[in-house]
């Protein structure tokens, strides 16, 4: 959206794909979690009936004045010192004009030459399962402060269009990339880093489907090694993270393909198709960035001082990249297990809470990560809605240090969990699921179960071993798995052996 | 003299559907006005620092608090045209070509 250095005009002879790079810079919307609009007391809730949080000066109607709310600009500043920016002294609002019924007033507030902050980066931690983070630094241009537009709506309306001016006015912090990103999975990563991060700030609710984060990309491509950056295509209209992906994915399928065609890129703005998983072309090209930016005459401007930053700056959470590290030093996780547990803040508190409880903290990882989401997964729930609180995953979880309960019963325990909320010590109680440690008990058992099997007891006796996994299985089904497994090999491989 | 303004531009980006004559006639005001600039833009200001408001106040804030307005159902009804609860406008889709 702002003016950006326009690339090569004509395709370059290349040899293959393989020599070809894609070049990736990302525009991202935040809506920042306000009670009220940015320039207005109208209210930014969700859901509302349509126009219901409407004003003159939402509504762009004459006379009305926008004054700037004061709780924005701090979110602003916080997000700008969390991605390492440098926040600016003196600040200012411009119109950003086009016509769209969209736009009440037929301009955007925005900022066009002194946004709130910039030259910042993003530490991009790029995971795949089991194996080490590799991090990348992703500069950031700027981030900017902006009102939001209305709705429109066509679908199933004949001959006109309907307008919602309920967005029109919620705050949002436009956070610009360099073309920094090299992949569709680089990309996944720095929004999930960046998603992350607005998380743990909580500066905004972070809901896809609410449009809280919106995104837009940049894209090119140009042959490995050139420090020359191709002719940039603009893709609007993508509504996930994967969707993200998926577009860039089939921008650079298209793109190269133009290439090995020797057909030339035209730079334009295509709009994502997630049904139809292509890139279409827009039609009306004719307007595209000529915004005619001025200083907003309404808005007086600001000045950020040295003591409100230092405020601020002071006021930062622990942010994910540093609670990844902590991580690993107090609970001895593994770099992937850390970054999946921090990525998404009410996991990590979750887990945080149990350690916090006595469980075991690679217990705990692993239980959450497994069983807890598989659970979460297969009965539609969020974490929020999960009948399991910390402390009695933590209750399981000790169960299991302690012997109480094997491992393959507290997979069954769970699901009863959630069912009826309780305590895993309730469960154990009321179903009696008690591990059997009682060796007097496990040694008659033993005795009977190598008596009923002479043959696999006499291959443990004369060293194949594998006949032992046979007599233990029989064993765990006398005692409908609740024998202690441990006990019960050491007692087969006592009786067993000389 | 070249020419600095694509009237033809300008009109489409203003959306005005302009005469003829009116075509002239503007783009000769909007020459003159652009040769003042370049009068203007002749000027050494290298210690003057830019001025975008002439009000010597800056930050004005209000409060993040609601204050719901009340108004839609008026402004709906001084709306050249509205549906239910939501304005009308002409068809604006067929972005995609
Ligand atoms: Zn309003």
């Amino acid at each position: 959206m702002k003016p950006k250095p326009t690339g090569a005009k004509s395709a370059q002879p290349f040899k293959s794909m393989r020599d070809i790079e894609q070049v990736i810079g990302l525009e991202v919307h935040v809506q920042l979690k306000t009670e009220s609009k940015i320039f207005c007391a109208c209210p930014t809730r969700f859901g509302a009936e349509p126009n219901q949080n409407t004003c003159p000066i939402c509504l762009g109607l004459p006379g009305s004045l926008p004054v700037l709310n004061a709780l924005a600009l701090d979110l602003a500043i916080k997000t700008g010192l969390a991605l390492n920016c440098e926040i600016s002294a003196r600040i200012k609002f411009d119109r950003k004009n086009y016509f769209y019924p969209d736009l009440p007033k037929a301009y955007q507030i925005s900022q066009y030459d002194m946004p709130v902050a910039r030259n910042g980066h993003l530490t991009v931690e790029v995971s795949e399962t089991g194996q080490a983070l590799r991090e990348k630094k992703i500069r950031i241009t700027r981030a900017h402060l902006e009102e939001d537009a209305g709705k429109l709506l066509h679908e199933g309306i004949k001959d006109a269009s309907w307008v919602d001016y309920n967005r029109a006015g919620v705050p949002l912090l436009e956070i610009v990339s360099e073309p920094d990103l090299r992949s569709s999975q680089e990309a996944f990563h720095y929004l999930a880093g960046l998603k992350s991060i607005l998380q743990y700030l909580d500066v905004s609710n972070c809901n896809m489907e609410e449009g809280s984060i919106r995104c837009d990309a940049n894209v090119s491509v140009r042959p490995k090694g050139d420090s020359k950056l191709g002719t940039k295509v603009e893709i609007k209209n993508m509504n996930s993270f994967r969707g993200v992906q998926r577009a860039l994915d089939y921008e650079f399928k298209r793109q190269t393909g133009m290439l090995e065609r020797g057909e030339r890129i035209e730079q334009e703005t295509r709009l994502w198709n997630e049904a139809k998983g292509e890139t279409q072309g827009m039609r009306s090209k004719e307007y595209a960035h000529d915004y005619r930016y001025f200083p907003e005459p309404d808005l007086v401007p600001f000045s950020v001082s040295q003591k409100k930053i230092s405020e601020l700056k002071a006021s930062l959470p622990e942010l994910p990249r540093a609670r990844i590290r902590r991580f690993l030093t107090d609970y001895g996780l593994s770099e992937y297990d850390a970054y999946v547990l921090v990525s998404d803040k009410s996991l990590g508190d979750y887990f945080e809470a149990c350690v916090k409880e006595k469980a075991n903290p690679k217990l705990a990882s692993n239980w959450i990560q497994s069983e807890l989401l598989g659970e979460l997964n297969s009965r539609g729930l969020a974490l929020s809605e999960s009948k399991v609180p910390a402390q009695n995953l933590a209750g399981l979880i000790r169960l299991i240090e302690n012997g109480t309960v094997s491992g393959k019963i507290a997979k069954e325990i769970l699901p009863l969990m959630f069912e009826t909320g309780s305590a895993a010590e309730m469960i154990v109680k009321e179903k009696g699921l008690i591990q059997m440690s009682d060796s007097k008990l496990l040694e008659e058992l033993a005795d009977r179960v190598i008596k009923a099997h002479p043959k696999p007891a006499h291959d443990v006796k004369t060293g194949k071993r594998e006949a032992l996994g046979f007599l233990v299985g029989q064993m765990m089904k006398e005692t409908k798995g609740k024998a202690n497994p441990k006990l019960i090999n050491e007692i087969l491989v006592r009786k067993l052996s000389s | 003299m070249p020419q600095k303004i694509n009237i033809d531009q300008v009109a489409e980006l203003a959306r005005l559907n302009l005469k003829s004559g009116e075509r002239a006639k503007l783009a000769a005001d909007l020459e003159r006005i652009l040769t003042y600039v370049d009068q203007l833009q002749g000027i050494n200001t290298d210690h003057v620092t830019p001025t975008s408001h002439t009000l010597a106040l800056e930050n004005v804030f209000r409060p993040d608090a609601v204050v719901p307005s009340k108004i839609r159902d008026a402004v709906l009804q001084h709306a050249p045209k509205s549906e239910g609860a939501y304005f009308k406008v002409p068809k604006v889709i067929g972005d995609v070509s």
